[in-house]
């Protein structure tokens, strides 16, 4: 399981790091979602991959036993917190585009 | 209390009043007078007073004050001269001059300097130290509309500025030698300090601090620049503070710092070529003021020259200079200041023959300037004549001990020199001719009283020197040497010896001096005929410039770019040494791979993902859609894997994020620009270059991750924090789902932070878009949109817009009917959020999903017709409530967010946990629904505000052709 999670980060990595230094504000936007993917399960994953055992305290399974739930909040609030960075990337794209009339970064148009 | 005057002051500001400022100000420097006079009779048993506050114990920084006999001396001296001089400022700053402002820096100036010399903590006295930098700035440019006032005070700040930095590098190494910044302590281990290694280093920049300070060559050129100020601020801080700071500190550190060799070489060269130049220079000057400035560098050579030696009797004469000089130069600085105003010039090329207007000043003037040249009966002299005795004396053997008597001699003769020129070209000679304001006449009485007080105290310490001065001096050099202090006498006649002589010598060659050149100097240009070209101004003019402009324009030219894509390119490439760096230091070794236990399935969904992620990658410059759907899938991967590793509710919220980012990014979509693949495919050489090189950067990172990663989901997890969340959370936060628990109420705070951030988020992108403005190319209709009308318009059997309408029909209508259910749904899992997966966040989406496939089914207009959303309530409502379930606790007493939990009863439902924290993610909730609804439909109501944007440019493109 965790070769198959590391190599799934390592990809994803790949390519957000790619699509970041693209020059288009669209690549980077995405490039960010997919980095902010590949940081989520990596944080995930330091509390150890285990299967089947959510951290619902149940009277029959020992706490021991359970998935840690710390890394489990953290990424929680980063999904949420994701969706607001990529809101705010997203209008200031548009606000960038609307004023510059280019999608380059640089908001000066393409570079010959 | 110097500080609360100035506070005083600055409430005055606006006000008109030009003496009540002055009033506080003379009350405040004569109550420092007077507390200090009152200290007397305890510091002369040679107790110190002392008085201490808890500032930051932690770093061994308290804010002690400390009063031994030298710090007494210097306060009587800094608060009985700031008497003098604010009681002459109330008379020379004329009717237009802001006053209130500069009393008020005034006696901020006096505060900080009096914090200086009883700070008992040596980073406090740094503190006071740079506050007397920064408010001698604020007093030298105090007429800030002249160009030299601005550019003397910048040049002050900047050299004094970089001395008292020096100057905390300094005590900063002695408080690490000592092991304590407590002064008493410091001044306690001489030995120690004089023994460590780090000694030398020390020294340098604590004398880099003083010297700066003191004006001591090779620094001493911002002091006459700073002569742009107020004459009473120059009298005040060219004579008893600002540069005095210099040597007392020189003073204060003497039993700690000096008697070595280093000591004696650094401060004595300066010392000498200070007290040498400065008197030279002075003799050519041509500007009373400038005169009395070079001089006042000669002096503080005389008294650094005098330190340098390390012998207690030469620190006793430093001590009595530092005093005498101050009387006598203040009252010069005054004198000059008087005959400025009256005369309108300080040009001693145009000054002559004052004394028949002047006579009582020009008296004063005469009397002072002789104590300055060292006139026996005149303090000066006393003091010259100790200088001259301790110069004869041998203390080290070097070449600058062989050459001390004879400079010395020199100095004294040039010093004599400008004295006589001083009073000579200025009281006597022919009337003056062309004055700026003809008819000088006397001053105001009160203007000239501080020069009287100043000068008669010359006479009576020059006269009757052990009656006047020898307790008070006895009681200051006692504190600073201590058991060392020598015998010394202060009476004037002392036998016919060497210094006698020398004073003697002095006093004919300046003479002489004076006569020989006095046709040259009536009309040479200003300054020494030499050095004049050679400025240290120039050179450090030049200086700054080279640095602040050329070099800093050179570093940005070099190293800065306006360019995203190179600073990310840094960003990454310094986060992946960042990453790198550490780990091979601590000697990280990648695990080897093991596939084993690997799920099939589990592989089969991330083979799926990985191509997706390339996919993605690859698609995102020209088919943003495709791109866009296959990041969904990613996400969709990362959201079964969340489900498959024992995350249901990281499940959850991803999946619900995942949908409205989607949405978000669709309605984005419509906004930029048409891409076709090819049109700009003319791929340059160093285009090619610079992806290779990215992707290398992605692909290097990427398998930095895969490795560390692996390593970190491999190693055996240590037992932190879990544990106890795990065992705490239903005993303690009621709850059976541990995640909602740390969010809701272990780590309550940091969700109520992270809420706030998501409203904050919601309000930019708000008002980021009530003043959007899509590009020109994106303002007509979509091509979609336009076939279709197309389509329409060629159909007599339909209208146009029709296709629009009937877009998506069936599913249109399914998603009216679901909004009843997607509500109930939205209630369902925020109820059961603190025992099963669920909780505000996800709630909060869902319900802000329901509202969102209204906007979508029906479009923007219809789906408002039929509901109001107002999210800023939903916002303001959420985050209150969280706020004040927080503060609730506080009633019951407890810390703030603390949460209460019960099962209660309720009708039809049954059991059901109710603990405190439900509201607290109630408040989570409401604040999602608003936040994601605003963003939302702020990007949303874009196709409306775009018709309206078309209407207003038809409009004035009309308006334009009619």
């Amino acid at each position: 399981m965790e070769i198959i999670l590391s190599i799934a980060i390592g990809v994803m990595t790949t390519c957000g790091v790619w699509l970041l230094l693209r020059p288009r504000t669209y690549q980077v936007i995405v490039g960010l979602s997919m980095l902010s993917y590949a940081v989520n399960l990596f944080i995930f994953g330091v509390g150890g991959v285990k299967t089947n055992v959510p951290p619902l305290l149940t009277d029959d399974v020992a706490t021991g036993a359970l998935a840690d739930p710390v890394p489990q909040a953290l990424v929680l609030t980063a999904i949420v917190i994701g969706f607001a960075t990529t809101a705010l990337f997203l209008v200031v794209l548009l606000a960038s585009r609307g004023l510059t009339g280019t999608d380059h970064v640089d908001g000066r148009g393409d570079r010959k | 209390m110097p500080f609360v005057g100035s506070l005083l002051s600055a409430a005055l500001l606006k006000s008109s009043s030009r003496s009540l400022p002055s009033l506080i100000s003379g009350v405040v420097a004569l109550g420092c007078f007077g507390a200090s006079a009152a200290a007397y009779p305890t510091i002369a048993r040679g107790e110190i007073l002392r008085a201490k506050l808890q500032w930051l114990p932690q770093f061994g920084l308290d804010f002690a004050l400390r009063m031994d006999g030298f710090a007494w001396l210097f306060c009587v001296l800094i608060s009985g001269i700031g008497f003098l001089v604010v009681v002459y400022a109330r008379y020379y700053m004329s009717e237009d001059d802001p006053v209130p402002r500069f009393f008020s820096f005034l006696l901020a100036f006096m505060g900080a300097m009096l914090g200086i010399v009883i700070s008992g903590n040596v980073i406090l006295l740094s503190v006071f130290w740079e506050l007397t930098s920064i408010f001698s700035f604020l007093l030298i440019s105090y007429w800030h509309n002249s160009a030299a006032a601005r550019d003397g005070a910048r040049m002050a700040l900047t050299i004094t500025g970089i001395g008292g930095f020096c100057l905390l590098i300094g005590v900063l190494l002695l408080g690490n030698i000592v092991g304590s910044y407590d002064l008493d302590k410091i001044l306690a281990s001489g030995d120690i300090i004089r023994n460590h290694p780090l000694y030398l280093m020390a020294l340098i920049f604590f004398l880099l601090g003083a010297l700066t300070k003191s004006a001591q060559f090779p620094f001493h050129f911002w002091l006459p620049n700073a002569m742009a100020a107020p004459t009473p601020v120059s009298a005040f801080l060219h004579s008893a503070t600002m540069v005095k700071a210099g040597v007392f500190l020189l003073a204060r550190f003497w039993p700690a710092l000096a008697g070595t060799y280093e000591w004696f070489f650094i401060l004595g060269a300066a010392g000498i070529i200070t007290l040498l130049l400065g008197a030279y220079f002075a003799m050519f000057q041509q500007d009373l003021k400038g005169l009395l400035a070079y001089s006042t560098i000669s002096h503080l050579g005389l008294i650094t020259t005098l330190l340098s030696l390390g012998s207690p009797l030469a620190t006793v004469a430093a001590i009595f200079h530092m005093v005498n000089h101050a009387t006598f130069k203040a009252s010069l600085f005054m004198a000059a200041g008087i005959i400025d105003h009256e005369t309108g010039t300080r040009d001693m090329r145009r000054l002559s023959g004052l004394y028949t207007f002047l006579p009582i000043t020009g008296t004063l003037a005469m009397v002072a300037s002789a104590a300055m040249a060292g006139v026996p009966l005149l303090n000066g002299f006393l003091s010259k004549e100790m200088f001259f005795a301790e110069a004869v004396e041998t203390h080290a053997d070097s070449i600058l001990d062989r050459i001390l008597p004879y400079v010395a001699t020199l100095a004294g003769a040039f010093s004599v020199a400008y004295s006589l020129r001083f009073i000579h070209t200025v009281f006597f000679g022919s009337p003056p001719a062309d004055l700026p304001r003809p008819a000088p006449h006397e001053p105001p009485r009160w203007m000239r009283f501080p020069i009287e007080i100043l000068v008669v105290i010359c006479l009576i310490v020059g006269i009757v020197p052990s009656f006047s001065i020898g307790p008070f001096l006895h009681v200051a050099v006692t504190s600073v040497l201590g058991a060392d202090t020598p015998e010394y006498s202060l009476s004037i006649w002392h036998g016919f010896n060497l210094p006698l002589v020398m004073s003697m010598v002095a006093l004919v060659a300046g003479a002489a001096i004076y006569f020989i050149l006095r046709r040259y100097l009536a009309s040479c240009a200003d300054g020494p005929p030499v050095f004049r070209r050679l400025r240290g101004q120039r050179i450090f003019e030049r200086i700054l410039v080279e640095v602040s402009w050329r070099w800093a324009r050179l570093a940005e030219q070099r190293l800065g770019t306006r360019k995203l894509q190179p600073q990310l390119r840094w960003v990454v490439f310094t986060g992946f040494l960042a990453g790198m760096l550490p780990l091979t230091l601590s000697g990280f070794e990648p695990r080897p791979f093991a596939f084993s236990g690997v799920d099939p399935m589990f592989a089969v969904v991330w083979l799926i993902g990985i191509c997706l992620a390339i996919g993605t990658a690859f698609m995102a410059k020209y088919h943003r859609l495709a791109a866009l759907v296959m990041l969904g899938g990613v996400g969709l991967t990362v959201c079964i894997t969340f489900v498959w590793l024992s995350a249901p509710d990281l499940a959850v919220t991803q999946l619900l994020v995942e949908i409205v980012t989607t949405v978000l990014i669709l309605l984005g979509l419509r906004w930029l620009p048409k891409r076709n693949e090819g049109v700009d495919d003319a791929v340059t050489l160093r285009a090619r270059f610079r992806r290779f090189r990215d992707l290398a950067l992605a692909i290097v990172c990427g398998i930095g991750m895969t490795f560390v990663s692996y390593a970190v989901m491999t190693m055996p997890v240590p037992d932190a924090i879990a544990t106890y969340f795990l065992e705490n959370a239903y005993s303690e936060g009621g709850g059976r789902n541990v995640v909602n628990v740390i969010l809701v109420d272990f780590r309550g705070f940091d969700t109520l932070g992270e809420i706030a951030v998501l409203g904050i988020v919601a309000l930019t992108v708000y008002s980021l878009l009530r003043r959007f403005r899509p590009a020109a190319d994106s303002m007509s209709m979509p091509e979609q949109q336009l076939i279709q009308n197309r389509f329409d318009e060629e159909r007599p059997e339909r209208s146009a817009g029709d296709t629009v309408r009937e877009y998506l029909l069936v599913p249109s209508i399914i998603m009216q009917w679901m909004f009843p259910v997607l509500i109930t749904f939205a209630v369902y899992i925020f109820m059961r959020g603190h025992d099963l997966p669920g909780g505000g966040f996800s709630a909060g989406l869902t319900l802000s999903i329901a509202f969102l496939l209204q906007y979508l089914a029906g479009g923007t207009r219809w789906a408002e017709d039929r509901i109001r959303i107002l999210p800023l309530r939903w916002m303001g409502a959420g985050l209150l409530t969280a706020m004040l379930t927080g503060i609730g606790a506080w009633f019951l007493g407890y810390p703030f967010l603390t949460s209460h939990s019960r099962y209660i009863e309720l009708p039809l439902i049954g059991k059901m946990p109710a603990a405190t924290a439900l509201f607290f993610d109630l408040g989570v909730f409401l604040l999602v629904v608003g936040s994601t609804v605003l963003i939302l439909v702020a990007l949303a109501h874009q196709s409306v505000r775009i018709n309206r944007l078309r209407a207003n440019d038809a409009e004035k493109a009309k308006g334009g052709e009619a």
